[in-house]
């Protein structure tokens, strides 16, 4: 396959789970405020912080308040991480390779594309509450049409290897909007709010109900542990680093646990790691620590893909 | 009635003999839509238009990425051509490409045709489509236009006639295929009735042509659609057409020359391409053959070329027949190559670089259409009778001034279609762009691209002057034996 066009599609998949996931991480953060008690002050600055984009936001708005701060993450065209932005350079690395995707993939996405551009002309912060769920679905039913209308050939593994990781990435941050949340009140720590707070962040991720079936009580550790270590629930670290890893290996043809390409052992090594890891090794290293290190790791995972795969040195 | 109101007027009209009174083969159609209430057709019209702009249909204005794509204007109601009127078409354009295609092969060999004085030696070689590096080129059997999009025009009294050869990269057969699946959904019943020629044929006598090139026996050839780019106006045609026939679609910075063939990157490294479609001007294919500056092309992919190892449709140095002083020429090349009489007429040419028809032109301006020799897509041409004062002075100027690089026609007056525009049906004048593929053999895909001028009045259809398109149909003659022009 093309380099670019392998390339193309390991990035329409990264922007798509992009969008999804500033959605839900946006999100989180409405319905942890909903729950809020009034006088309490209303907690914004996170989710810049998270994004790690703060310097552009401090440069384009400058007061982090409710309605900048939204503004940026959703409909901002000038901001690249924006879940506009993240729609159009979707729907352009699509339209570059409509002949390698199926019509349906080209249809969603460009589906997908029109109603948030639509929503962004449009402009009311208002109706956010109905927006994000409408990013979330519209996500899904790419994940869904592509893995059902497009042969799982070496291109539809490039994709999945991109929205794993972008996911993986995503799920990270999610996790540590909540710990920028709690910061200014340690002593709410398994109070009722608190209590509110984990569970508004197991929605957020889809993951209350399954979470339910697997631990019943909702714990700080429990949540932590489901969202990085859990095998089995699709938006959890690991469970990202194990089916990209599994792409990983069909495309570069190496079998499991072994490895030919620098990717290859970045990514290995990563996924083995936190196999072995514990979440009471997390606590002690401390979670924002721990998530701040993983994005830096997977960061180099996807320099190393670049390299091994997408570079077009000349000859 | 919707068609109540319809005047065709002074014009031949491909649906209407006069007012009120359909050609035979539109009569079920007619019928059809008059059946139908305005608003349900305009909703159909604009589910139609929705449902192109959803799938991408669309032409670039522009190059940026900030959503600049249009969809080609489409208009529902369809141009219907009978089918014995077809057969003659048909076999009228197999001839020409016939006939063109012995010129274009003669011109860089043997130049048969130049020394037996059929057409002097420097109308050819001052064509700018005229490529010296392809002298002595052989391409596998001979074959140079693979792929033609041949434009056909009707007069006022019915006569069809060549308009121009588009001998390098046509375009606009995407829209033949997308506009003829919309229109299943809009009028089903009526294709059922009708026993309208089916177009989808055309994505696999394409694929069948361009393997018909593979250099050597290969048991996996790879074939390859090379475009310029997604910021290409007709980028969506270029992606359209290689995933219909599953070819790669590379640009020129996905392929590299090395050990003697041509290549592209892939993610396991450099993997062999074995023919090119090629959606790039020749000019800018090769940068060490052609236009250095060229950042389209693929640097020493003429040398490979020329070796046999890579076959490119179409071939490169096609444009020699292209231009429209050769095109003035084509009745002597069929007569030449073939000892055939033409069967559909050129348009009459005045050639400009001659005194005589040059003192006819500038004398009767204001009657003629002037089109540059080498330009396409309706720029650079002045058509006399809508032109101001100073814009006929100017092309008269221009020219004195380069008399090789002008030509006057008779300004034609098209035929026309119903046309919904706003509120009613309007004449329109219409074109033929059908499409013809040289393989084994001469396949014309049955129809074509109606090109329409949705200004009023205009006789421009290019979609980059404000042109739109109408599914053609040809349909089985109810007289079969109902004569043609001979």
């Amino acid at each position: 396959m093309l380099s670019r066009v392998a390339d193309s599609i390991y990035w329409l998949n990264r922007y798509v789970e992009r969008a999804e996931n500033v959605a839900r991480f946006v999100d989180v953060n409405l319905n942890l405020l909903l729950d809020a008690p009034p006088g309490m002050e209303q907690q914004w600055k996170p989710l810049v912080i998270t994004t790690g984009d703060q310097d552009m936001f401090k440069q384009r708005y400058g007061e982090a308040t409710a309605e900048n701060i939204l503004r940026f993450l959703t409909f901002d065209r000038e901001y690249p991480n924006s879940i506009i932005s993240c729609l159009r350079s979707a729907r352009e690395n699509a339209r570059s390779v409509r002949e390698v995707i199926s019509s349906e993939m080209w249809e969603q996405v460009n589906t997908f594309y029109l109603t948030v551009n639509e929503a962004a002309n449009v402009g009311l912060l208002s109706e956010l509450h109905n927006f994000f769920p409408e990013v979330k679905m519209a996500s899904h039913l790419f994940a869904g049409v592509m893995d059902a209308t497009m042969s799982h050939n070496e291109g539809w593994h490039f994709g999945r290897l991109g929205r794993l990781l972008e996911r993986a990435d995503k799920t990270a941050r999610i996790l540590d909007v909540k710990y920028y949340i709690l910061l200014p009140s340690v002593t709410d720590v398994g109070s009722p709010l608190d209590d509110l707070q984990w569970i508004a962040l197991l929605k957020s991720a889809s993951a209350y109900e399954m979470y339910r079936k697997r631990q019943y009580r909702i714990t700080p550790k429990g949540v932590t542990e489901f969202l990085t270590l859990n095998r089995e629930f699709p938006r959890s670290i690991q469970f990202c680093l194990l089916e990209a890893e599994q792409s990983l290996h069909q495309i570069s043809g190496t079998p499991a646990g072994t490895w030919r390409t620098d990717s290859d052992r970045a990514l290995g090594r990563l996924r083995s790691e936190l196999d072995f890891l514990t979440i009471d090794e997390i606590t002690q290293q401390g979670l924002h620590e721990f998530l701040d290190r993983l994005q830096v790791r997977l960061n180099e995972v996807s320099e190393k893909i670049f390299a091994d795969f997408f570079a077009l040195e000349s000859v | 009635m919707l068609f109540d109101a319809y005047d065709p007027g002074d014009f031949f009209d491909e649906l209407f003999l006069g007012p009120g009174q359909p050609r035979p083969e539109a009569e079920l159609l007619i019928k059809r839509v008059n059946a139908m209430s305005l608003a349900e057709l305009q909703q159909r019209q604009r589910a139609v238009q929705n449902t192109l702009f959803k799938l991408g249909v669309t032409f670039n204005v522009y190059s940026d990425n900030q959503g600049t794509e249009r969809i080609f204007p489409f208009d529902v109601i369809p141009r219907v051509v009978p089918g014995h009127e077809w057969e003659w078409l048909e076999k009228g354009l197999k001839q020409r490409i016939h006939a063109l295609n012995c010129f274009i092969h003669d011109v860089y060999n043997d130049q048969k045709i130049i020394r037996d004085g059929v057409i002097p030696r420097h109308v050819v070689e001052s064509a700018p489509g005229f490529l010296k590096p392809c002298m002595g080129l052989n391409p596998p059997n001979n074959i140079w236009c693979h792929i033609t999009g041949t434009d056909l025009v009707r007069d006022k009294d019915g006569r069809w006639y060549v308009l121009e050869d588009n001998m390098r990269c046509p375009s606009g057969v995407s829209y033949v295929l997308e506009n003829r699946r919309v229109m299943k959904n809009t009028f089903p019943h009526l294709f059922s009735a009708m026993e309208i020629a089916a177009v989808d044929d055309y994505a696999s006598q394409l694929l069948e042509t361009l393997l018909n090139l593979v250099p050597e026996p290969l048991i996996d050839p790879r074939v390859a659609v090379l475009t310029p780019g997604m910021y290409n106006s007709a980028y969506f045609e270029h992606s359209f057409l290689a995933q219909q026939i599953g070819a790669e679609l590379v640009e020129g910075r996905d392929l590299v020359v090395s050990d003697g063939y041509l290549k592209m990157r892939t993610t396991k490294g450099l993997e062999r391409v074995d023919v090119v479609y090629r959606r790039i001007d020749d000019d800018f294919i090769d940068p060490q053959a052609f236009r250095p500056d060229s950042l389209l092309g693929v640097p020493g992919l003429m040398e490979v070329y020329r070796e046999g190892r890579v076959a490119i449709a179409n071939a490169l140095g096609t444009g020699v027949a292209d231009d429209k002083l050769t095109y003035a020429y084509v009745p002597e090349m069929v007569r030449y190559y073939l000892d055939e009489d033409q069967i559909i007429p050129n348009v009459p040419t005045y050639l400009c670089e001659d005194p005589t028809q040059q003192a006819h032109v500038l004398d009767n301006i204001d009657q003629l259409v002037v089109k540059a020799t080498n330009a396409s897509g309706g720029y650079g041409m002045l058509v006399g009778p809508h032109a101001s004062d100073e814009e006929r002075q100017d092309f008269c100027d221009r020219i004195r001034a380069n008399p090789r690089g002008y030509i006057a026609q008779p300004t034609l007056c098209l035929s026309r279609v119903p046309t919904l525009i706003d509120d009613g049906f309007e004449g329109c004048h219409v074109d033929l762009r059908p499409y013809i593929l040289y393989g084994q053999d001469i396949y014309v895909n049955p129809g074509g691209l109606t090109r329409v001028a949705l200004k009023r009045g205009s006789l421009v259809v290019n979609s980059s002057q404000g042109g739109g398109s109408k599914d053609t149909w040809v349909v089985k003659s109810i007289n079969p034996d109902a004569m043609v022009q001979s």
